[in-house]
């Protein structure tokens, strides 16, 4: 085991906790960078696929994992981010450059606006108002129909950088290149965020409410700022699907999309970036995976390959039930505790991660 | 369509968004977890008893079938409690949340395969028949959908109200630590109700199969019986059924009054309102938040 010697009050918030940590984490963009050289253009699709979804789990992330306020309305900021991205191209004729930041912004001060009357409710009550707001904006889309073009939908023009044109099927490198610029400056802000002191009151939130209001944390502030953080970034990965899909509608951001976020973070692991990106890769490589057992298990049994309708979504629905009752802290968790164990060899036990549990109390009086 | 038959129209579709939103509250008043998987049960308990009651299936007599697709979903809801959600006791609220959703997309998967994607209706006695009551036709399935609902509500209220049973239901969530101290069977309670809560969302899915054909997807139905629970506040039986009602007669009349394309938001606007103004629902059963 490591035992990190700490010499001054940094270490406590550096960026890596030691410089063979450093190291690792080159070593992976390095491989990131090398991709393109590595995959097929098919598979090169799917990455940047996996790193939009990625992005978009690390918002939702912010504020599920760090602030604890659970939301099944991020498919709604999806749509906004989405939107405003294109219409602020095609419309304002705004370069790609300064359209998707601003997509960005508007995506984070419609989250922090929503957010503002829906402080004041927890839990449950949290989780439902989120829905209606997927709801909402789905039909909000074709009520628009003048800006939005309804359920006829609008194309994503390529995007020109400089020059450079940026589209998925001519180009798929530079997409690939675009979006994981765009995901490790993200990566970047979520660390730094962590590491500051609003992520620490966001923190403080997340573990007791009432505890970090004694500690001076304005509660309701801080949740508006989490949910204008957790929007921003879903709306520019929102920004980013689109470019990616081509064309886009109401139905394409619905309540699904909303609740496979929420589960992506769970199987990846909640409070963590890693989990982000383990729960991406599961979330955007399930389908394709479906898809090649399927035809394997076609070809081994003789007949055609088998097409039940609704498989995928059963398929994830228990592998999510499986993982909240055997491993709740999803993916990470598990290699963490992988990690610890061999790290402490021969002292590892079996409850180190056990967590105590709550009894319930209610706040209704009847 | 006369405004009268409007009422009627939204009323039992209203009762029947009340008893799944009824589904929602007895699992909520009793162990404060939220069951989001309630219309999905709701779909199974009205598939168990088609596919018990249909010539192409089983071919049972409806009055027959329908004890049976009752006791079935409720042995389901013990069975469910027993050997899922026990071993969730003591974790967070938001975990039972997804683990039910999951649980919502695998019911629904299940009953595709068994039945198929395609509508079907079940073979009803008291499906499109009509009473009279003094020149105004309605039909039978309309008004026995308000009947079978009303009595219902009043004896689960009863029930939670006047029974020991119930009292220890209310006293298991009220505190999970105090009730077993007082000697209540707190995880045997916990799966009785999820047995009561399944037995509720099979006279639902029955009452909403005899109004029309089914599908798997009907599930989704509970999203709006979600809002009518909210609306008419977490928690509280007849607020259940209040809100399942505001939801109902709200639909059929603004697709009537307002243009198109807004009558089907309009139950959520009226959520999102609710939940700012009045967050804990109409008739609210929180008072004030205690450390």
């Amino acid at each position: 085991m490591r035992t990190v010697f700490k010499t001054s009050y940094d270490a406590d918030i550096n960026l890596f906790r030691h410089p063979q940590q450093m190291g690792w984490y080159l070593a992976l963009i390095m491989l990131a960078l090398a991709l393109p050289f590595l995959l097929s253009v098919f598979a090169l699709g799917e990455a940047t696929n996996v790193l939009i979804w990625a992005i978009a789990c690390m918002g939702l992330m912010i504020l599920v994992g760090q602030t604890g306020q659970a939301s099944l309305g991020h498919a709604a900021f999806l749509a906004i981010g989405c939107y405003a991205n294109v219409l602020l191209q095609q419309r304002l004729g705004l370069p790609f450059l300064l359209s998707f930041p601003l997509a960005g912004l508007i995506a984070g001060v419609a989250g922090a606006l929503i957010a503002m009357p829906m402080t004041k409710l927890h839990g449950i009550y949290l989780a439902i108002g989120t829905i209606a707001i997927t709801i909402l904006t789905e039909d909000f889309i074709v009520i628009a129909t003048p800006l939005t073009n309804g359920v006829i939908g609008l194309m994503a023009p390529p995007i020109d950088i400089f020059g450079f044109e940026i589209d998925r099927y001519r180009t798929p490198w530079l997409l690939y290149y675009l979006i994981l610029a765009v995901t490790l400056l993200v990566v970047l802000a979520y660390r730094n965020l962590q590491r500051s002191p609003l992520g620490r009151s966001f923190a403080a939130i997340r573990d007791s409410e009432i505890s970090a209001q004694a500690m001076g944390v304005n509660v309701a502030r801080t949740k508006a700022v989490a949910f204008g953080i957790s929007t921003g970034i879903t709306g520019l990965a929102g920004a980013l699907m689109g470019h990616y899909a081509g064309i886009f509608n109401n139905e394409t951001f619905n309540l699904i999309i909303s609740i496979q976020l929420l589960l992506a973070i769970v199987i990846g692991g909640l409070g963590s970036i890693h989990g982000a990106f383990f729960g991406a890769a599961v979330v955007a490589m399930l389908p394709q995976a479906i898809a090649i057992g399927r035809d394997v298990l076609g070809r081994f049994i003789g007949g055609g390959s088998i097409a039940i309708p609704g498989m995928e979504t059963a398929i994830f629905g228990l592998l999510l039930i499986l993982f909240i009752l055997f491993e709740p802290m999803g993916i990470y968790g598990r290699w963490v505790k992988i990690r610890t164990y061999f790290e402490l060899f021969p002292f590892y036990r079996k409850d180190m991660f056990r967590r105590q549990k709550a009894y319930l109390k209610t706040e209704r009086m009847r | 369509m006369g405004v009268l038959q409007l009422i009627v129209s939204g009323l039992a579709n209203g009762c029947v968004y009340g008893l799944i939103a009824m589904g929602f509250v007895l699992i909520y008043k009793a162990t404060e977890a939220v069951n989001f998987a309630q219309g999905d049960f709701m779909m199974l308990g009205a598939f168990i008893c088609l596919g018990l009651t249909n010539p192409q299936f089983m071919d049972l007599p409806f009055w027959v079938s329908v004890p049976i697709a009752i006791a079935i979903m409720g042995a389901f809801g013990y069975a469910l409690d027993l050997v899922v959600l026990r071993r969730m006791f003591g974790q967070s609220q938001i975990a039972i949340v997804i683990l039910t959703i999951a649980l919502g997309f695998v019911l629904r998967f299940f009953a595709g395969v068994m039945w198929g994607h395609e509508p079907i209706s079940l073979a009803s006695p008291i499906a499109g028949r009509d009473v009279r009551f003094g020149g105004v036709v309605l039909g039978l399935d309309e008004v026995m959908v308000i009947a079978v609902t009303i009595v219902l509500t009043l004896l689960l209220w009863l029930y939670f109200n006047r029974t020991k049973l119930g009292v220890a239901m209310q006293a298991s969530s009220q505190n999970q630590l105090a009730a077993y101290y007082m000697g209540i069977p707190v995880k045997r309670v916990h799966s009785l109700i999820w047995a009561l809560s399944g037995m509720v969302a099979a006279v639902a899915g029955i009452l909403f199969a005899s109004k029309g054909s089914i599908d798997p997807s009907i599930g989704l139905l509970g999203i709006k019986a979600f809002a009518a629970a909210v609306i008419g506040g977490f928690g509280s039986l007849p607020g259940a059924l209040l809100g399942g009602i505001i939801v109902g007669l709200i639909e059929p009349f603004s697709g009537r009054y307002m243009p198109s394309g807004y009558s089907q938001i309009m139950p959520y606007l009226l959520l999102f309102l609710i939940l700012i103004f009045r967050p804990h629902g109409i008739l609210a059963q929180v008072h004030a938040k205690k450390v």
